[in-house]
């Protein structure tokens, strides 16, 4: 039970909470599986509740349950992050496993992508071994179709000894097949794995020592001890008097053996599958180079790739984000609706019908909870925030993403990353919060601690963009100097913290998952959740931080803070009133740039862009600050922030003495 | 005085027990065989334990190398079984003279580990940096874009990145094919394409399909 204790945690700290359903006292339903072979959208098939669902390897971070209903009878579903073998590496991957050993499922549903079959039926056979009640689900069949492989389902069911179901979890194919086998299933014996003899004779003595009953097979036990699993190791050393001969096994085994016994484990279970595989798939002749697949070669060539990466930047971010979602549709809701109708008409409501000012200072007027709190969060951030996570959404389920990973990494690996931390990074272009809370699916510490500072530093948010955009749209020149000068701070500051972080160097695996044309209903339904869980985050923040703001000025402490803040932001060469702003920014990041957005006209182009930087750079909002402390530390995060605030300033200083010494006009 | 094939067989045995310190057979030799060991002064045997001397030591370390050398061969090059492997190893590491031995070494692309994953101790050939000419065994960094072949062996000492490629599918024996080698080496195993960095590629070795 020691280990169910993390998952706890970690389970309180998730996106999808929301979703959690209790599920006590029902059989469960548990789905395992390698990242990326649409588990997810199975899940979604099987309950009515939506996770997000993408073409990117590990988004789900913990573990959701939903209810079920399958013809009738009740069930408790359980989707689990992706796992390769039954011995974890990441803390995503423990997750996974623990549910496995302590939820007693009814029915496990391993899903693999059919294409992949060979690679994934090591898991199924660990599964097997372990006494698991297996459902071997065959995923994406269609694309496995499309490569010219043919599956033999009902020989794979009689040489495994488990039900076999094909499916296509996007289209709903072959669902009601597995419902029905969910059903009807009743467990049957299993089929043993021969491992090399002298693995074999070790797990026979260890099995002798093994006295006390586990949730799953003492074999698997055995062979998981074998494979110097820890989490195993514990458990067992709890339960069993005898812990120390079964170490000494374990001890002599490894001994033998000159590489490590789960590598001896995997390569005599590969010359079983083989054998599997060779009596059950064909393989039709050779298939042509599809248009997918030039299309994908393109973007990974760096010649072509590059043009493509900054088309995607154009179009997606600037055009679509920047230029109709900041522009047009914050235009239109701020005059049209705001300004033209909402805020007079609260304004008139508040001065005919509420005598007391400070009222109709807290509800209306300048800083109002509606004519500020709610105009910021529907009027700006509403449409700036929903145009990028349709653009994330879709960029997420064509696979662009491990692609621009691959494209990347060589820099990435310059500043302590590898390739694979663009995700919480460009993640970090929508929401810097949520991708916070992503970098937990990275490897190292060391990883996790540069990204978390680089995503407070240096990657403005949506709401923080789309008004950066919107402000200096009408100064090119300003925009180019912005986007160097943030670019060279991630870079500069990225590889300052690679060499001072100590940890192991990062190495840059994945799977490139085919490109796939994304469905409208999963990016909408998608975009949709995402928006959920930010308005359930933001709106309340943007309330208190008018609040707050009212408060300030009732009690005169902003004017206080915002004199002394004043020669600070002279010193950078801007004016007193943007004094304000930098404070706010405090709220969120994003609510100081709309306010930058409300004096943009008392501004030179060159004041903007030391505006716009220092803003960038400056504390994240609340939110993100508080997900920090979390997933960080309160150490960390304190250190990172007394080193935030001072350095941006400092930059806001350096960028206008060049600009105004070089005499620049934007 | 050179040393019959019997003796290798001894020094063999020797170098397993006593360098890699793997579990002694119960008889390391015929008595008349260790004495002319003795005489050669490849070993000393003070009391009952057995010592290799420095010039047995470096006979045992060249034997050990060439019969490892050989089941590379037999196992990377001619595709004989592991389990088949054993036998003809034994009787080629004799005939494998200094010169063939290097050639074989660079053949397969300097190999750090036999089949069955004990070391090659390395020779001259290994640390000269003489150019290496038609490789049949490579790294995958070093395989040209468009270039096949199986996966012959993974070299790390990273368990955890050998846990990463034995999850993503890279295993011996698979096919494998280079799609890119810049920025990033993508190659595709069977339906599955992996991308991965220059250090985690250059653990992989490859024998090339001509």
């Amino acid at each position: 039970m020691k280990l169910r204790v993390k998952n706890k945690e970690k389970k309180s700290q998730s996106c999808h909470n929301s979703l959690n359903e209790n599920i006590e006292g029902l059989k469960k339903i548990v789905l395992v599986g390698n990242p990326n072979v649409g588990k997810s959208a199975l899940f979604n098939r099987l309950s009515k509740a939506y996770v997000t669902v993408s073409n990117y390897p590990g988004t789900t971070v913990t573990i959701d349950i939903s209810k079920a209903i399958i013809q009738g009878k009740k069930y408790g579903i359980m989707d689990t992050p992706g796992i390769y073998s039954l011995t974890p590496i990441t803390e995503e991957e423990r997750v996974a496993r623990n549910v496995l050993l302590e939820q007693k499922p009814e029915v496990v549903l391993h899903v693999v992508d059919a294409k992949n079959i060979e690679r994934m039926l090591h898991l199924t056979i660990e599964l097997i071994e372990a006494k698991l009640p297996v459902i071997l689900v065959l995923n994406i069949m269609d694309e496995s179709e499309e490569k010219g492989l043919r599956i033999d389902i009902e020989e794979l069911e009689k040489i495994l000894n488990i039900p076999v179901v094909g499916t296509v979890s996007t289209t709903g194919k072959g669902i009601n097949v597995l419902k029905k086998r969910i059903i009807e299933f009743k467990r049957k014996k299993i089929k043993k794995t021969e491992y090399n003899p002298i693995l074999e004779d070790s797990t026979k003595a260890i099995l002798k020592n093994l006295k006390e009953t586990y949730p799953i097979s003492k074999k698997a036990i055995s062979l998981l001890l074998l494979q110097g699993d820890k989490d195993i190791e514990k458990l067992v050393k709890n339960k069993e008097p005898d812990f120390k001969i079964i170490k000494k096994i374990i001890d002599e085994t490894k001994e033998k053996h000159n590489r490590p016994l789960k590598y001896l484990m995997t390569i005599d279970r590969q010359d079983k599958i083989k054998n599997i595989v060779n009596k059950t798939v064909i393989q039709d002749k050779k298939i042509k180079l599809n248009f997918r697949e030039k299309l994908s070669r393109l973007m990974m060539n760096p010649l072509t790739g590059i043009p493509i990466f900054l088309a995607v930047i154009y179009f997606g971010l600037y055009q679509f984000v920047g230029v109709f979602g900041a522009g047009t549709l914050v235009d239109f809701l701020e005059s049209s609706v705001f300004e033209a109708h909402i805020n007079p008409y609260i304004d008139n409501f508040l001065t005919t019908y509420v005598p007391w000012v400070w009222l109709q200072n807290l509800i209306g007027m300048d800083y109002g909870i509606i004519t500020l709190g709610l105009r910021y969060a529907i009027a700006i951030i509403f449409p700036i925030v929903a145009t990028f996570f349709i653009v994330f959404s879709i960029i997420e389920d064509t696979g662009y993403l491990p692609r621009l990973a691959m494209l990347i990494d060589r820099i990435f690996k310059k500043i302590g990353l590898n390739g694979r931390a663009v995700i919480p990074m460009v993640l970090g272009f929508g929401c810097d919060t949520m991708a916070t809370i992503v970098t937990r699916t990275q490897e190292t510490k060391k990883e996790r601690i540069i990204t978390t500072l680089l995503l407070a530093l240096a990657i403005p948010c949506s709401a923080q963009l789309g008004v950066i955009f919107a402000i200096l749209s009408g100064y090119p020149k300003a925009l180019m100097v912005w986007i160097f000068t943030t670019t060279m701070v991630f870079l500069f500051i990225g590889y300052l913290a690679s060499k001072i972080i100590p940890g192991e160097k990062p190495y840059f695996y994945m799977e490139v998952p085919p490109l796939r044309t994304p469905k409208l209903s999963n990016v909408l339904t998608k975009t949709y959740t995402r928006m959920v869980w930010y308005f359930k985050e933001v709106l309340p923040l943007f309330i208190l931080a008018s609040i707050l703001i009212w408060i300030g000025k009732l009690t005169g402490l902003f004017d206080l803070i915002i004199s002394g803040l004043e020669p600070i932001v002279r010193f950078v060469g801007l004016p007193n009133e943007t004094a304000s702003t930098f404070l706010y920014g405090f709220f969120r990041r994003d609510y100081g740039v709309a306010g930058l957005y409300d004096i943009q006209n008392i501004l030179t182009g060159a004041q903007l862009v030391v505006a716009a930087t220092i803003l960038t750079l400056f504390l994240p909002c609340i939110a993100q600050l508080s997900i920090m402390i979390k997933e960080r530390g309160f150490k960390t995060t304190i250190a990172m922030v007394l080193f935030i605030v001072p350095f941006a300033f400092l930059v806001g200083f350096i960028l206008n003495l060049i600009l105004t010494t070089l005499g620049v006009q934007l | 005085m050179e040393i019959t094939n019997e003796e290798e067989e001894i020094l063999e045995r020797l170098w397993e027990t006593l360098i890699e310190k793997k579990k002694a057979p119960k008889k390391i030799g015929r008595n008349d065989l260790l004495n002319k060991l003795k005489e050669s002064k490849h070993i000393i045997i003070p009391k009952d334990k057995i010592k290799l001397t420095e010039k047995g030591y470096e006979a045992a370390q060249s034997v050990i190398r060439r019969h490892r050398l050989a089941e590379r061969l037999f196992y990377d090059v001619l595709n004989i079984r592991k389990s088949k492997i054993e036998k003809p190893s034994c009787e080629f590491e004799h005939v494998l003279s200094g010169e063939v031995e290097e050639s074989i070494c660079t053949l397969l692309g300097h190999p750090k580990e036999c089949p069955h994953g004990n070391q090659i101790p390395s020779g001259k050939c290994c640390s000269s940096n003489s150019e290496i000419i038609n490789k049949i065994v490579s790294s995958l960094s070093e395989l040209k874009k468009g270039q096949s072949g199986k996966i012959a062996y993974i070299l790390t000492q990273n368990h955890k990145k050998l846990q990463k490629l034995m999850a993503l599918g890279v295993l011996p024996g698979k096919p494998i094919k280079l799609i890119q080698n810049f920025p990033s080496y993508v190659f595709q195993i069977q339906h599955t394409q992996i991308v991965i960095d220059k250090d985690m590629a250059e653990d992989i070795y490859i024998k090339i399909r001509k």
